[in-house]
Order: C-alpha cells, then sequence, then structure tokens
C-alpha cells in the first residue's frame, strides 16, 4: 500500500521531466531539456530527418516576435511539444512548439536598480518536473509552474545594488538547481550556489574567490580578492559517472588594471569542477593566469569521451576567449593539449602545463597596446559544438579581431563599474549595427572544424561580419548556426560545405536548437528581436 | 585658473583638473557603452551635444547619477560635483577643437565651397550637390572644428568606415564603383558613380576590393590660411534640417 501510495505521489511531485530524463535526454532527442540538450553540453541533437540532402527544402514554420529590443540570447526548452523560451530581460513564455501559439506569458519587472554589463538579457530556462527556473538580472532566481507559469518561489541570490545579476539558464542536478553570478565589471566576488529544487533554499555555496585561510587566496594580494569578479555568465555541465558539475569563471577585476591584484587570481578564467552534491572543489585549471584582457572563461564546457592516444579518456573541450582550445582530462583536470584557433599576439604559446607563455610588451597601458584577440575574444559565450558522429570539434570564432587595451586607475565603489580601462576596437562589442564597412583585416567571424585529437582543422566558413551565434550539430551530420550580419546557415558537419541559409534580418545572438513535434523535426534560433523556427517543407504544401 | 566649458555652464565653473577628473570617469565608466567617442549609443552622441533624455548639463548628470530605469544605463554613485566634471568633460570635448583657424567668415566660407572649392561637385547640403562624397548637411553636429580642418587639408588622415568606397570589375569586365554602404558574405550595397542604390551580387565579380582612402584631393595649397578658416567656418555652421 505503501509502495503504491509513492507510486500515485511521485508524479505530482516530479510529474513531467525527472532527473532521470534529463540524464538520458539522448533517448528523448525530440525534446530539447537543458541549456546545451544533455548535461554533456555537446550541442548536439540525435534528430536526423533533416539531412545533407534534404535541408534545401527548409522553410519557415512560424516566428515568435518578442515585446523586447534586448537581444534574444535565450535557447528554448521543448518538453513533448511543448517550448518554453524567456524574452528579455526576464519574462517567460511557454508556447505551441509546432505552431508558437502562446500559452501563458510570466512577466517579471526586474528591479530598476538592476545592473548589467554587457545588456538586460537572459540565456534560458531548466526544468525538473513540473518547475521551470530562471536566474534574473537583479539577482533573483524563480521556479515557476511550467503549467500555468505561476510563480512557486523567488530567492535573493545576490544583491543587485552590489552589483550582481543572473544571466545564464541553471543547471539541474539531481534535485538540485545551480546557478553563478555575473556582475564581474562592477567588483562583486563571484559564487556558484545550489538550491533545492522544491524549495529555493541554498543547498550549498562556492565562492569562485577562495577566501582568507582557504588555498588559492593567496593569488590575491592585499584586498582585491573581496572585489576581483570572476562571474558566471554560462550554463555548466555534469558528468554523472563523476559526480562532478563543471563551470567557466569569468575574467578577474577590474579588468584592464591588474595593478592591485597581484597574482594569479584563482579561480577567475578557470574551469572549476565540483561535487554535485557538496559544492566542493575537486580540482581547477586556470587558462589565463593574472589576466588583463578580460579573456574571461565564459563558455560551456564540452564533456566527451574519446580515444586519446591509445586509451579511452573521460576529456572536457574548451575554446576560450583567449584564443587557445584545450582538451582537458575532465576527471583529474590534467592539460592534455592546448593550440590556438584564431590570431593571437598576448602569448608565444602554452608551455608543457598548459600555461601560457607571456608576451613581456602586451599589456594594457596608460597610452594603449594593440592585442589580439581583442577585448571580446576569439570566441564568446556563445555555445560550440562536438559531433560524436564526425568527431570533429566546431567553434564560432573570430578572427583578425583586435582592441587596443588601455589601463585607467580607479577605486571600488559598491554598484559602480569598476573595470580600470576602455578597449577600443574596429569591431563594435556589444551590438551589430545594421551596416558593415568593414575590411577583413579588421576581423570577421568564421565557423571553424577541428580534430580535437590532432588539433588540426579541418574546414572553415568565413562571414562577413563577426558572430554571437552557438553551433548546433547532428547525427546527420548538419551544423547549424549564424552570425551578425542576420544570417542563419546549414553546413556539411564534414566539410564546412553551405548547404541552405536564410536571412532572418537581424544578429544571430543564440545557441540554435532541435526539436520535433508529432513526427517533423524543427531548428530554431533567435535573431534580433524574435525566435524563428524551421521544418521541412510538406509534400502538398 | 578658472576654465568655463560651454555656455550652459554659466552656474558651474571647473578647473582644467576637474575636466581630466571627469574624462577619467568618463573613460572608466561610460565607454563600454558609449565608446570613447561618445557615439556607441545608437542616437546619442554624448560630445556633439546630442541626448535623447536631457536638455541641460544638470540633467544630463542627474541622468549619470540616477540612471535611467527600465535601460542599460545604470545608476552612478557619484557626488553632484563628480557627475559635472563628466558633463565639463564631454562639454571640453566638443569645445576643444584643437583648430588652427579660427575668426573665418562663414558667409565667405560658403562662397569659396561654392566656387574655388568646387566642393558640390562631390559632397551635398541640403538636397544640393553631388553625392559621392559623405553628406555635409549636418557635419557641423557630426564634427570638431579641427576635425573638419584635417579632413580639407589632408583627407586621407583619418577616412571613417562609413566614407569607404567599393571597387569591383564583374565577370564580363565592367568597372563598378560607389560609396560602401554595407556588406555581407553574398552582396554589397552601394551608392554607384550614377547615384543609383545599387546591391551588387558577389558571385558576379572578377575582383573587389575596400577603398579606405579618400578620393578627395587636399586643399593645402589650394586655399589660404583665411579662406581655410571661411569654409571651416561655414561647415561648422552646418547644423541639419532644423525641426520646427
Amino acid at each position: 500500500m505503501k509502495c503504491l501510495l509513492l507510486a500515485l505521489l511521485a508524479p505530482v511531485l516530479w510529474g513531467q521531466v525527472s532527473f532521470d530524463r534529463i540524464l538520458n535526454a539522448n533517448k528523448e532527442p525530440q525534446n530539447w531539456l537543458t541549456y546545451s540538450g544533455t548535461t554533456l553540453s555537446q550541442r548536439h541533437s540525435l534528430l536526423t530527418q533533416i539531412t545533407p540532402a534534404n535541408v534545401k527544402n527548409l522553410e519557415l514554420q512560424w516566428i515568435f516576435q518578442a515585446q523586447s529590443l534586448e537581444k534574444f540570447e535565450a535557447t528554448p526548452l521543448v518538453v513533448d511539444g511543448v517550448l518554453y523560451t524567456v524574452q528579455a530581460p526576464n519574462d517567460v513564455v511557454a508556447m505551441d512548439a509546432e505552431t508558437g501559439r502562446v500559452f501563458w506569458v510570466y512577466p517579471y519587472a526586474p528591479s530598476p536598480e538592476a545592473r548589467t554589463c554587457c545588456g538586460r538579457v537572459n540565456r534560458g530556462l531548466a526544468i525538473l518536473g513540473d518547475m521551470l527556473f530562471m536566474g534574473t538580472i537583479d539577482g533573483h532566481l524563480v521556479a515557476l509552474d511550467s503549467k500555468s507559469g505561476h510563480p512557486i518561489w523567488n530567492v535573493t541570490v545576490a544583491n543587485t545594488e552590489a552589483g550582481y545579476s543572473l544571466m545564464h539558464a541553471p543547471l539541474v542536478v539531481k534535485d538540485k538547481v545551480i546557478v553563478g553570478t555575473a556582475g564581474g565589471e562592477f567588483g562583486i566576488r563571484g559564487f556558484l550556489a545550489a538550491y533545492d529544487a522544491r524549495t529555493g533554499k541554498q543547498a550549498w555555496k562556492f565562492y569562485t574567490i577562495p577566501g582568507p585561510g582557504e588555498p588559492g587566496h593567496e593569488t590575491w594580494s592585499g584586498d582585491s580578492w573581496m572585489h576581483g569578479g570572476a562571474s558566471v555568465w554560462v550554463t555548466g555541465s555534469y558528468d554523472p559517472q563523476l559526480n562532478l558539475t563543471y563551470w567557466g569563471v569569468g575574467n578577474p577585476g577590474p579588468d584592464w588594471n591588474s595593478d592591485t591584484r597581484q597574482g594569479a587570481n584563482l579561480y577567475s578564467d578557470s574551469v572549476v569542477a565540483l561535487d554535485a552534491d557538496t559544492g566542493k572543489l575537486k580540482w581547477y585549471f586556470q587558462f589565463s593566469p593574472h589576466d588583463d584582457f578580460d579573456y574571461d572563461s565564459v563558455q560551456v564546457p564540452v564533456l566527451a569521451d574519446m580515444e586519446w592516444k591509445g586509451k579511452l579518456r573521460r576529456v572536457m573541450l574548451w575554446a576560450n576567449r583567449n584564443g587557445f582550445y584545450y582538451v582537458l582530462d575532465r576527471t583529474t583536470g590534467e592539460f592534455l593539449q592546448g593550440k590556438p584557433f584564431a590570431k593571437v599576439t598576448w602569448t608565444t604559446g602554452l608551455d608543457d602545463s598548459g600555461k601560457p607563455v607571456r608576451v613581456p610588451a602586451a599589456n594594457p597601458t596608460r597610452e594603449g597596446s594593440l592585442v589580439y584577440p581583442g577585448v571580446q575574444g576569439a570566441t564568446n559565450w556563445f555555445s560550440p559544438s562536438y559531433s560524436p558522429h564526425t568527431g570533429l570539434f566546431y567553434i564560432d570564432t573570430w578572427e583578425n579581431y583586435s582592441s587596443v587595451f588601455n589601463k585607467l586607475p580607479g577605486d571600488y565603489v559598491e554598484g559602480r563599474r569598476y573595470t580600470g580601462g576602455a578597449p577600443r576596437s574596429p569591431v563594435p562589442s556589444l551590438r551589430g549595427t545594421q551596416t558593415i564597412n568593414r575590411t577583413e583585416e579588421e576581423g570577421y567571424g568564421v565557423v571553424r572544424a577541428f580534430d580535437p585529437k590532432t588539433g588540426a582543422r579541418k574546414w572553415e566558413f568565413k562571414m562577413t561580419d563577426v558572430t554571437g551565434s552557438g553551433v548546433l550539430t547532428t547525427t546527420s551530420d548538419l551544423l547549424f548556426a549564424g552570425g551578425r550580419e542576420g544570417y542563419f546557415w546549414a553546413l556539411d558537419a564534414r566539410t564546412g560545405a553551405e548547404l541552405w541559409r536564410e536571412s532572418l534580418g537581424g544578429p544571430v545572438d543564440s545557441g540554435p536548437m532541435t526539436y520535433e513535434v508529432n513526427g517533423r523535426q524543427y531548428v530554431a534560433v533567435s535573431a534580433g528581436n524574435s525566435l524563428f523556427t524551421f521544418a521541412l517543407r510538406q509534400a502538398g504544401n | 585658473m578658472v576654465f568655463t566649458a560651454g555656455t550652459l555652464f554659466a552656474q558651474h565653473s571647473f578647473t582644467p583638473i576637474d575636466i581630466e577628473d571627469g574624462g577619467r570617469l568618463y573613460r572608466a565608466n561610460c565607454t563600454v557603452c558609449h565608446d570613447a567617442r561618445g557615439d556607441g549609443v545608437p542616437g546619442i552622441d554624448l560630445m556633439h551635444g546630442k541626448f535623447r533624455h536631457a536638455k541641460t548639463d544638470d540633467d544630463i548628470a542627474a541622468i549619470i547619477r540616477t540612471g535611467i530605469p527600465g535601460t542599460a544605463m545604470p545608476p552612478n554613485n557619484f557626488t553632484d560635483f563628480a557627475a559635472l566634471t563628466i558633463v565639463a568633460y564631454l562639454r571640453s570635448m566638443a569645445a576643444a577643437t584643437a583648430t588652427t583657424t579660427s575668426g573665418g567668415d562663414p558667409a565667405r566660407g560658403k562662397a569659396i565651397y561654392e566656387g574655388k572649392g568646387n566642393c558640390a561637385n562631390c559632397h551635398r547640403i541640403r538636397g544640393v550637390g553631388a553625392r559621392s562624397g559623405p553628406d555635409l548637411s549636418d557635419i557641423g553636429n557630426l564634427r570638431l572644428a579641427g576635425e573638419l580642418e584635417q579632413s580639407v587639408v589632408d583627407p586621407d588622415a583619418e577616412v571613417s568606415a562609413q566614407n569607404r568606397h567599393f571597387r569591383a570589375v564583374t565577370k564580363e569586365g565592367a568597372t563598378i564603383t560607389g560609396r560602401l554602404l554595407n556588406e555581407d558574405k553574398y552582396s554589397v550595397q552601394i551608392l554607384d558613380s550614377r547615384d543609383r542604390l545599387v546591391s551588387v551580387k558577389r558571385v558576379n565579380l572578377r575582383e573587389s576590393a575596400i577603398v579606405d582612402k579618400a578620393l578627395m584631393p587636399s586643399y593645402k595649397d589650394k586655399l589660404s590660411h583665411q579662406e581655410l578658416s571661411d569654409l571651416v567656418s561655414y561647415l561648422v555652421s552646418l547644423k541639419g534640417v532644423e525641426i520646427p
């Protein structure tokens, strides 16, 4: 009787999306249950209805026009025919994934005190059971009923008046919701925290800057650790076998004036591997010690298992803003390989441990110093993709991109920008203009495919403008990506050949995703202020 | 020494050090969005007095301190005085013309523009003239006197990206030239040499290039110092179409 009662209760508690479903998301590729598709974050779909042979027949199905002029950066979730997304800054929308008709909207008015460095944006949601979870630009974590949009709980993760905000889609691991704080340009002390999905009660907290007495604290001179940034801007990953959750950590602050923060500044510009139950640090790897270019490691950790020099290894693929792409052992954090994937002048290369060898003259100065890659990096927060089918790692890249980095004095004042400089570049950082008048020497966007085992570049697809788009691959060997000039492309994932394109009329600033409803595969991507969905033309249309 | 920046600053006086401090605050806090030139946010040009929400310098200082709720403009914890030093810096940038010319006569400058300078052969003002060079109808709002002087005597010194030209040869051998308006992976949009808005498909081109040198001749040895002063004075007076 007791067992029967539990069986009846279980669907009420976690009726819709159990964590087991999220862990095994590849068993139901018609859905998109977590930010990067699965907790391994490969942004690779097993759907194969759309193929290189028929992709030319893709046509627009519906458009959702957001009532927002902010960038549309969210990757939607799709659960059994319902699509959930975020209209920036923080309105949650549920709609019919087949037609785009809206079921409900949860409007959220962030505090007027909200401070964002780089746009009042949101990158997506998490789901568990019948609950959706969203971080807000004013530092709250909100749980909603996925059927009605009614709020269930709302907790303050961090004080927005001190510059904290939440941008990324939360990550659900077991019964917890994990989020990290943005705000590195306002002198925050970054952290990750896990919350009980049912109650919103905090379960653990991990500061991305160690406090007094903790290992790594000595890498910050004086009191600089208190306002050293180390934000979390994008969703992490989870390996269920190791029970580790991996997160990229942002730049140290002030960004471009490192005089007051002597030392390596751990765990800024690092990946941290945390025990998912306790938040305890298992290992870390710092890509850019003592960074003064804003090369924060705001990338999705891509997890893959592959043969590495004759041995099967659990690895992590990481294309970093600093211009290098890395292969790490994700059990131990061991550095396996690192190679530049774009023009780099701030270092002569990596040593055997993966540490960059700095070029002495490449530093921000009062007069300004020209450095590649520029301040937005050789890539940024937008997702790469790994296809187990092709074995290739795909990176949306800014090539020939530079900035003149200058260094300015400035003291910390709570809630004020704390950056120590103002880099300049021929390529606008945060927003695309509607016209382009640039030469190729001034910077352009490109999708590049690499063999992660050898580091060899397999192909590239050049754009005219740069890109804020993520990359999606499918098991049918298609690659979807967009760019600032407003095109959305389907490429051959093996050769880079262009197979299809559509002009969406606005910059693509999100990661494409794919899903299936009633036996029909859809591809969704946002551009400008709208979300677009495509599917193959049906007979008779 | 007390420096008074701009006519709106009757009630506020600032020393050069104050203005330098304002510049430091501006560069550290404002340039990520507004850019060092002040024109990073569409529709706003801080160093040329083009604002959306403010009319007076006190309005600007208030916005710097309180932000604009619901927009990307955040509040800043500056004192009133510190905020006003930023305004003073913006005004000083507008006033710091660094020009060798002064005291020019706009009316004489207009005559040079239309006569000896032959400027209308390439430029256009309020619908009169050619379009191969930049339209100058509101150049007085967009450029400082010193910048205009430099453009007249040394046009290649700085060519804005929006003033670049495009030159191409089609597969049939025809040459296409024009002002580069926009481009993408597949096409280039130009105002061609016959004043037509043309979208050129790259697939039809044999060769193409962006010309980032000015097509304009230098007037360094063609105008006297007084004539140059007059011409710059005329250009500075061009403020665009008045909105009633």
